[in-house]
């Protein structure tokens, strides 16, 4: 745990892509337990902080803890390890694996192997769709099952804490509805959440707290409740 | 009759060595989408770890029986042959990654040149064609008018054994499911869990040890020499082509029908336009299915 006792702290971030300057700045925090969203507009620098999270892009500057700790210049994959699982955005399924596969991959830094089979069949619960579908290869999967075995590969590395980058995307209505409801059974069966969206009203309906990204900078933060009503948030997130 | 059971057997023979060095060529391509244009030098260098190591060890202890001889020589090979890609992979090959593809490829071409030339100049090589001790007696069998040597049967069988183990670990162990994986999206890979760079090193070592299979093979029914990693090479990497460059099963398909070209094409044209018909095989093709014959054109990704 960090010393204020939050899942994952992010202090002072600053990411760039060479000249490109992405993150200026960011804090945040989430608190084991939670489910916290962060909400901005394409471009604004969600995905990438995510990113910065799990290793995938270089930091400039600033902290990123994960209990107690230090993510910075631990490679991706032990961040893995470590219980941080990431729900890429366009979900990044092996389109070339079967659905199995994919799942199995997943479990690929776990050391409590006999607590597999438990899990497999936990995720098979979660979505039946995949049990009827193991043995296709992803590709053939539609946009959303494709989504469901990117989240079920999350939960198969058994981590702490999931990110999950625009799971809504290309998604109806309906199955964005479907998600959302399996995230908070996830949540509630003791999954910390970060929950990057642009799909504002659902991503606040869902979460606890949330805060708002513009462009590399946090300009807002506080319960979803109150963010909910918040005039400047109603008026850009969420259709006046 | 007999004469075209002959050369069919040849043509295994001959084949099953293109099959075995043209799989290192397609993982790389495979996971990197990077042609190794040193692997053929890698090959060349793996047919002189077994031959010292089998000088030594029947030097040695000569009342050896051939199983164990041929066993040892062949995992030295393997293991020495590995060992080597691993590291031209860590210190060549990696920091260019990011790199122009080109890059990557002048590079691979100035190792294997450097392999080449270093073993000319290293003395107990040198350039002088050699012949591996007798790892295993060679004797003929006469089957109704074809002659079979126990050479030819291990070439093949083995061959065989190398190709099955390495399909089974590729599509049934987790190591073989992270290179598909990361043959289809190395960025997300490593939010698996997947350490992509060990996976990578490890394709490098696979590719490498069934090369020096490969090399083993080949120095027990034919000389070797330092500049024999160049035609070996090419004509693997036009079977990979063939196969389908990417594909296991492509690359193994593209090894025999190679075999088949060498040894079939003196039956019917002068012996000196074997590496035109190879060529022109490879040239029509790329025209009419660039893709090869089992590999699948390059999807887009989103
Ligand atoms: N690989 C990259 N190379 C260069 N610039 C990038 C790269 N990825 C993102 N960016 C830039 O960084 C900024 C933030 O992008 P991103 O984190 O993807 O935003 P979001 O996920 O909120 O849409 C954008 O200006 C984008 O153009
Ligand atoms: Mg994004």
């Amino acid at each position: 745990m960090t010393s204020n006792g939050a899942l994952l702290s992010v202090e002072d971030l600053h990411v760039a892509y060479g000249s490109i300057r992405a993150l200026h700045g960011i804090s945040l925090e989430v608190h084991e337990g939670e489910i916290v969203t962060l909400i901005g507009a394409n471009g604004a620098g969600k995905s990438t902080l995510l990113r910065a999270i799990s290793g995938l892009v270089p930091i400039q500057s600033g902290k990123i803890r994960f209990g107690s700790a230090d993510l910075r210049a631990v490679s991706a994959h032990r961040i893995v390890e470590m219980g941080v699982a990431h729900v890429p955005e366009g979900r990044g399924i092996f389109a070339n694996l079967t659905v199995m596969e994919n799942l199995k991959l997943a479990t690929w830094s776990r050391k409590d192997r006999k607590a597999l089979r438990q899990d497999y069949q936990r995720v098979f619960d979660v979505f039946p769709r995949l049990a009827e579908r193991q043995n296709q290869s992803g590709g053939t999967l539609s946009g959303g099952e494709q989504q469901m075995l990117a989240v079920a590969r999350a939960l198969m590395t058994s981590g702490r804490l999931m990110l999950l980058d625009e799971p809504s995307m290309g998604l109806s209505p309906v199955l964005v509805r479907d998600i959302f409801q399996t995230l908070r059974a996830i949540n509630a069966a003791g999954t910390t959440i970060l929950l990057v969206e642009q799909n504002a009203r659902q991503a606040l309906k869902l979460a606890h707290r949330g805060y708002v990204l513009e462009t590399g900078s946090i300009t807002l933060s506080g319960n979803a409740a109150e963010l909910m009503v918040n005039p400047s948030i109603k008026k850009a997130y969420l259709g006046g | 009759m007999e004469f075209y059971v002959q050369q069919i057997l040849n043509a295994l023979q001959v084949g099953s060595v293109y099959a075995l060095i043209a799989l290192g060529y397609t993982m790389v391509y495979g996971i990197l989408t990077m042609i190794n244009f040193a692997h053929g030098d890698i090959f060349m260098v793996s047919t002189y770890l077994a031959f010292f190591t089998s000088t030594l060890i029947l030097g040695l202890a000569s009342g050896l029986n051939p199983i164990v001889v041929f066993i040892a020589t062949l995992l030295t090979a393997m293991f020495g042959t590995a060992l080597l890609a691993v590291v031209i992979e860590r210190l060549a090959y990696k920091p260019l990654r990011t790199a122009p593809r080109i890059s990557a490829v002048i590079t691979a071409l100035g190792v294997g040149l450097f392999l080449e030339n270093f073993m000319v100049a290293f003395k107990p090589v040198g350039p002088a064609p050699r012949f591996l001790p007798h790892l295993i007696p060679a004797v003929n069998f006469n089957i109704g008018g074809v002659t079979v040597s126990t050479i030819q049967i291990v070439i093949i069988v083995v061959s065989a054994l190398v190709m099955l183990l390495l399909d089974t670990i590729v599509r049934r162990t987790m190591v073989g499911t992270a290179m598909r994986a990361i043959s289809w999206d190395k960025f997300t890979a490593p939010l698996m869990g997947v350490p992509v760079d060990r996976v990578i090193s490890m394709t490098f070592a696979l590719g490498a040890s069934i090369a020096a299979v490969g090399g083993t093979l080949y120095g027990m029914a034919y000389t070797i020499d330092p500049y024999m990693g160049i035609r070996i090479g090419w004509w693997a990497f036009i079977s990979a082509v063939v196969g389908g460059i990417g594909n296991i099963r492509g690359a193994m398909i593209g090894g025999f029908i190679l075999g088949f070209v060498e040894i079939f094409t003196p039956v019917f044209l002068p012996s000196t336009y074997r590496d035109f018909v190879a060529f022109s095989l490879l040239l029509v093709l790329l025209i009419f299915r660039p893709t090869g014959i089992l590999g699948r054109p390059m999807v887009q990704k989103v």
